[in-house]
């Protein structure tokens, strides 16, 4: 089949064809003169997928893949609080107590309210994986075994998801500026998340268990150590959109404040190559 | 339908050329050498002849002027926290309130340079509902702030067509949500995403670009025209 002439066709009955199949500028170059010939010949099994999301049902199954890939983390970080606040001894009673279940609530709230939204767009919910908290791959024995007994270990392990699953959210954004009610309740989880990582990094420094803000300073992990540096690699970042933010605009702005001013995101890969050990299956 | 990338961008660039006409029809029959600052608020006034105040122009530039006037907000009040800190100060309150202040700072000056010559007015402010010596009136009112400007960035989201755009105000939205966990942690520990701001599906509350100027307007002393922003 000659893709590029099935797309001329179609460009007869509807100009807007390479507005509709293309949601970058850049592409939309792309398909146009050579590049758009060797775009499309060189991937003709593409082609059903592009024009799919351009006519197909809103939201794309693009968006229920963000949907599900958020479902996932979600899974991870309820099953982590769930198992955390099942574990006597674990939280002193009290403060931490309250804000780690408030936390965990949040969690279950975003899973069920997730499930509503694939299965309200047409999709289907993607399994609770057999999660590994110790981050073993299903070993059981990985780095944070530890973690439901050594309190420490757990505020550790719950900065890094939190600080994580702030990335993760952000780096999904891009991919839903098209579908603006997703893309809002996608924000609208994302602040909570980063919410819980400021009060994570707290209970943390209360404790003295790291020198640690309410905010990402450099790459810095708040003393957590190499295990979870991936986790914090790029947000040390002091140059947005071209623009320095060191001293920027003539201000007393040092690197530590640039880089804390802005949150970084993850793409989906890096996301899950850093879950990775925690999922078992 | 929703619309694609490409039809935000055309419109976005379309809006560009014509406040570029304008500006260039402007000087024209002008002719005359106006600061910048004057040209800004000549060509707000011009847009809309019955509905005067700063106009935040149209497109991704109304929202990035809208964010642009926030943060202004915001680092204005950091800034009187810090110059006239409130009795009974801890320095570690001190030292985190005034890492707030250089984050607003960069954000305000990051949303000037990236607005160039499309930038609104420097704002003039009015604290004087604050006590800045009273440690409740400022957390009260950063916590007010705070949370006002991660359900103004919520609420935004939407109507930005650039994806750089989007991803920048993705990487500002969740720092001023650590800052308001923060300032509700220090006048209620625990009150970090509490029910007052969390729903019960665990989403944070979204604003309206103009619900969020009618809360904000109290405290800015110039006029702004939010005509040419979402409802």
């Amino acid at each position: 089949m000659n893709t590029l002439k099935v797309l001329n066709i179609i460009s007869e009955q509807d100009p807007e064809i390479f507005d509709r199949i293309d949601t970058r500028r850049k592409a939309m170059h792309a398909f146009s003169g050579l590049g758009k010939k060797i775009a499309l010949i060189s991937a003709p099994f593409m082609l059903g997928t592009v024009l799919n999301k351009a006519y197909g049902q809103s939201p794309s199954s693009s968006v229920i893949d963000v949907l599900n890939f958020a479902l996932t983390l979600e899974y991870l970080e309820y099953e982590f609080y769930l198992k955390a606040t099942s574990s006597a001894g674990l939280i002193p009673a009290g403060a931490a107590t309250a804000a780690i279940t408030t936390i965990r609530d949040h969690e279950l709230a975003h899973v069920n309210f997730l499930k509503t939204a694939i299965t309200g767009s047409g999709g289907t919910p993607v399994a609770k994986p057999i999660f590994d908290f110790s981050g073993g791959n299903g070993t059981g024995t990985g780095p944070f075994a530890t973690a439901f007994s050594n309190y420490q270990l757990f505020l550790a392990v719950a900065q890094t998801l939190e600080d994580t699953g702030v990335r993760a959210y952000k780096g999904q954004a891009g991919n839903l500026i098209n579908s603006d009610d997703v893309l809002e309740a996608a924000l609208n989880i994302h602040s909570v998340e980063a919410r819980h990582a400021s009060h994570v990094r707290q209970m943390r420094k209360a404790n003295n268990f790291g020198d640690v803000k309410p905010w990402i300073t450099g790459k810095d992990t708040g003393g957590i150590g190499a295990l979870v540096q991936a986790n914090y690699d790029g947000e040390e970042l002091t140059t947005q959109a071209g623009v320095n933010i060191i001293n920027i605009g003539g201000q007393s702005i040092s690197a530590n404040a640039a880089s804390e001013s802005f949150d970084e995101p993850l793409t989906t890969a890096q996301v899950l190559a850093l879950v990775d050990g925690f999922i078992a299956a | 339908m929703t619309k694609t990338n490409d039809q935000r961008q055309i419109q976005s660039d379309f809006d560009l050329q014509q406040k570029a006409l304008g500006r260039r029809k402007f000087l024209r029959n002008t002719g005359a050498a106006l600061t910048a600052g004057a040209l800004v608020s000549m060509i707000a006034c011009d847009k809309d002849d019955d509905n005067d105040g700063v106009n935040f122009g149209s497109g991704d530039f109304a929202i990035l002027n809208y964010a642009y006037a926030l943060e202004q907000l915001e680092a204005a009040f950091y800034i009187q926290v810090i110059t006239t800190p409130y009795t009974g100060i801890s320095s570690a309150e001190s030292s985190l309130l005034t890492d707030i202040r250089d984050h607003e700072i960069a954000h305000r000056e990051f949303f000037k340079a990236a607005l160039g010559t499309n930038a609104i007015q420097a704002l003039e402010v009015d604290f004087s509902s604050v006590n800045f010596n009273s440690r409740d009136s400022v957390l009260m009112t950063a916590k007010a702030f705070e949370d006002l400007g991660v359900s103004a960035y919520n609420g935004a989201g939407r109507y930005i067509a650039s994806v750089d755009y989007l991803l920048l105000a993705g990487k500002i939205v969740s720092v001023e949500a650590r800052h308001a966990a923060y300032i509700r942690d220090l006048l209620s520990n625990g009150s970090f995403a509490d029910s007052t701001v969390i729903d019960a599906n665990g989403l944070e509350m979204s604003r309206k670009p103009r619900a969020v100027l009618d809360i904000a307007k109290t405290y800015i002393k110039t006029k702004l025209n939010a005509s040419s922003l979402p409802a």
